[in-house]
């Protein structure tokens, strides 16, 4: 047989990693500051650029997209090549790949500080990079599907279905959550409104984590697990199983970060039941990964690799239980909204998908540089060190979640609240915020001592760009398919399993969006709701601009505890006109669905310039540049016609006189605020947005209570 | 803008149930031939990954002679 001589780009695999480790300690540091900022506000120095609702979306794109992204291209462009016994398709491509995603990580370190953002948790980048990052992408699949297809290997390893399996979602999920009506260069609205944004935001979101943090990962851990080990997985049947019913359950499973919400029940209770399914699927990855170690568990003690890759496995099943039992809606009652979310995501990111990138970078980078690792008594520190982070990181958020929580429901015997003052239960967790900050310090030196014994370990070896290879060339039709055709059928041709992914992948999102969207009895109308004054309008660009949301929902539950402190529960029929919807998905402070006419004016404005004017202790940051910031109405037009374009029924010809109904609005307001001894100008930022948060939760109550108007 | 799209294709609902049933089926026929499958196979498969020679003497922390 003709051996083909050939060599693996290694150079390629060394600038992910290079990246994947410098994007890692960027994205925690900046973890680290907003984690102190919750405890401590005033570290945001009354900048805009530094506040934790601009900065919390730069962490988590930082460690999503930055930290864990790169560390999945390293780790497939060194495996994906040796498994398929030849080179990456074009070098161009890798490069374009690599340049590309660094430019699109730069673009949304530049743009996330500066307000611009959509308000999609993990989908915050605007427009023109939401392009980049399509190109981008398309850009890696013709790399890795060129790649499987000029392989020299018969069979398709099971960690490149994985890696197929995310490439084909990911691609999906990006184009359906991003359909959005440009308004200029850098601002955007969502086609779709309200329940139905939530829907797609959080079936996208849900799915995020589904095709981002975990099936790429278990590509990962099923190469090199078995690498680290030196011995084959436990079972490779577990695996075929435990893929397809992986990806075809995750998809479903979006809705449960929306019990309780004004989601019709029906999608609700989907979304529980296929998490309850999920547990199965995952815990067969789980149980994979962990077998695959019988009878060589004396090597876990002395090899640090093999020790982070078993932590990591266990988060992830733990997780992966933990996530279904959040689901149902009993437990999700006492967990939503609070730090016990905060606790579920980092045991997946710190534990799984933080150390099995450990892990791997232990292995790779003594192998490319062709030396021992410089320190294993360093690399065990790390270990231990960023073991303790999580599990003070846990068990602090854990604590703070359910502590706020009960505090949040609990009545007098006289059934009143009996802490009626949310600021209270934001208080009584204080400790625990420093507690978690501790845990991420440790975390972080961890991933400081790692860089140096890498480095050192670079030092003393010696890269080389290129390996060379050799294996025969595979003979495609040697082998006519013999019987028990389905599996082998498949792996031996790369485009029909592509295109049977993509089909389970989208029965699911059918089944969920379809009866959504054609149903008109989900979604049932409100007459007295209407759509937003310019001046509102604006306001709550300013809201978005500010991310309100990353700590405030606008959705009460319908629970006692929440309509006796917030009042009347949330409807879906009041977000009709929400592009985007703004629910949030944490109150670090209270809910604001029916803020509207609840304070004075006045109140808000104090409040904006120094919150603990009004609210003695509280941990909001200031914002004082509302106070001082012109308004900016040039794009109220272009706003005004691109929500018309997407169904708000503005009249005809309104963008033209907009400004004029802003500048009365204005003006009404700004008087108000100077009968009651403020120093206000109507062509401020802070009007608009007061103007938004009076207008906040009103409308239900039009219709019944008249007076209440005049108020607004 | 979507409600118009979904509500032009004629027979939506049929869609649903057809692409259940394609996974269903899918499903049903992979657990059979999980079943029937040769064992030989299967032991290549998943000694795949380690196929390549193992030149662990580049690492003091990877498994085999140590």
């Amino acid at each position: 047989m003709q051996l083909e001589k050939f060599s693996y780009d290694n150079e390629i695999v060394k600038k992910f990693a290079l990246a994947t480790t410098i994007w890692g300690l960027v994205g925690m540091l900046v973890g680290l500051l907003i984690a102190t900022q919750l405890f401590a506000p005033a570290l945001n120095f009354n900048i805009p650029f530094l506040t934790f609702g601009r900065i919390r979306p730069l962490h988590t794109n930082a460690v999503i997209f930055a930290f864990v992204g790169n560390a999945i291209f390293m780790g497939v462009y060194y495996s994906l090549q040796r498994l398929c016994k030849a080179r990456m398709l074009s070098d161009w491509l890798s490069n374009f790949h690599f340049w590309g995603w660094q430019l699109i990580i730069v673009a949304a370190a530049i743009t996330l500080p500066l307000g611009i953002t959509t308000s999609k948790e993990y989908a915050e980048l605007e427009w023109p990079i939401d392009i980049m990052i399509a190109l981008v992408w398309i850009a890696f699949g013709i790399n890795m599907f060129g790649t499987i297809i000029k392989r020299r290997e018969k069979h398709m390893y099971v960690a490149i279905w994985f890696y197929i399996a995310t490439w084909v979602t990911v691609t999906v999920l990006h184009v359906v959550n991003s359909i959005e009506i440009p308004v200029s260069f850098l601002k955007s609205y969502p086609v779709y409104a309200g329940v139905q944004d939530a829907l797609v935001q959080w079936w996208y979101g849900h799915n995020a984590v589904a095709f981002f943090l975990t099936t790429p990962y278990l590509g990962l851990m099923y190469y090199y697990l078995p690498k680290a080990a030196n011995r084959p997985v436990y079972s490779y049947k577990l695996s075929i199983v435990h893929f397809w019913t992986l990806v075809f359950i995750y998809i479903w499973a979006g809705p449960h970060h929306l019990l309780y919400s004004a989601l019709p029940d029906w999608a609700q209770s989907l979304g529980t039941v296929f998490s309850i399914m999920l547990i199965a699927p995952s815990w067969g990855g789980m149980i994979n990964g962990l077998l695959t170690l019988r009878g060589a568990w004396d090597r876990v003690r002395e090899n640090p690799i093999l020790k982070f890759m078993v932590v990591a496995v266990t988060a992830y099943g733990m997780a992966t239980f933990e996530g279904p039992m959040l689901s149902l809606k009993n437990v999700n009652a006492i967990a939503h909204f609070t730090d016990w979310i905060i606790a579920h995501v980092h045991v997946g990111a710190l534990g799984w998908n933080g150390f099995l990138t450990f892990g791997i970078l232990y292995w790779l980078v003594p192998k490319l540089w062709k030396t021992n690792l410089y320190s294993k008594k360093l690399a065990n520190f790390h270990f231990w060190i960023g073991f303790l982070g999580i599990v003070f990181y846990a068990l602090s958020m854990w604590f703070s979640g359910v502590t706020q929580s009960l505090m949040w429901k609990q009545f007098t015997p006289l059934g009143v609240l009996q802490y009626p003052n949310f600021l209270e239960t934001v208080l009584q967790i204080v400790p625990m915020y420093i507690i978690r900050m501790i845990g991420g310090s440790l975390y972080f030196a961890g991933v400081i001592v790692m860089v140096y014994n890498l480095m050192k370990t670079a030092k003393q070896g010696s890269f080389a760009k290129e390996e060379p290879a050799e294996a025969p060339a595979l003979e495609r039709f040697k082998d006519p398919l013999k019987r028990g055709v389905i599996h082998r059928f498949l792996e031996g041709k790369p485009a029909i399993f592509i295109s049977l992914t993509l089909v389970v992948v989208l029965i699911a999102s059918v089944f969920e969006f379809v009866p959504m969207f054609l149903i008109k009895s989900n979604i049932p109308t409100i007459a007295s709701v209407k759509p937003y004054t310019p001046l509102e309008l604006q306001g709550r660009d300013i809201y978005i601009r500010e991310a309100c949301n990353s700590c405030h929902s606008q959705l009460v539950r319908p629970f006692r505890s929440e309509t006796e402190r917030y009042g009347e529960y949330s409807k879906a029929g009041e977000y009709v006109y929400d592009h985007p919807f703004l629910w949030g998905s944490k109150r670090t402070g209270p809910d604001l669905h029916r803020i509207g006419g609840k304070y004075p004016s006045l109140w808000h404005y104090l409040h904006m310039d120094n919150p603990s004017s009004m609210s003695p202790g509280s941990l909001m940051p200031s914002y004082p540049w509302l106070l001082t910031n012109d308004l900016d109405v040039s794009d109220t037009e272009s706003k005004i016609h691109a929500m018309r374009s997407i169904g708000v029924p503005y009249p005809d010809g309104y963008e033209k006189i907009a400004n004029d109904d802003l500048q009365i609005q204005a003006e009404q307001i700004a008087l108000d605020l100077q009968n009651a001894g403020a120093p206000a100008e109507p062509n401020k930022e802070i009007i608009a947005l007061i103007a938004y948060l009076q207008r906040l939760g009103t409308d239900i109550k039009a219709s019944s209570n008249v007076t209440k108007q005049a108020g607004n | 803008m979507f409600k118009e799209v979904l509500q032009s294709i004629e027979g939506v609902e049929f869609y649903t149930i057809v692409s259940m049933l394609i996974f269903m089926l899918f499903f049903i026929g992979m657990i059979i031939w999980l079943f029937k499958v040769d064992k030989k196979y299967i032991k290549e498969m998943s000694e795949l990954p380690l196929e390549e020679e193992n030149n662990n003497e580049f690492s003091n922390l990877t498994g085999g002679t140590k």
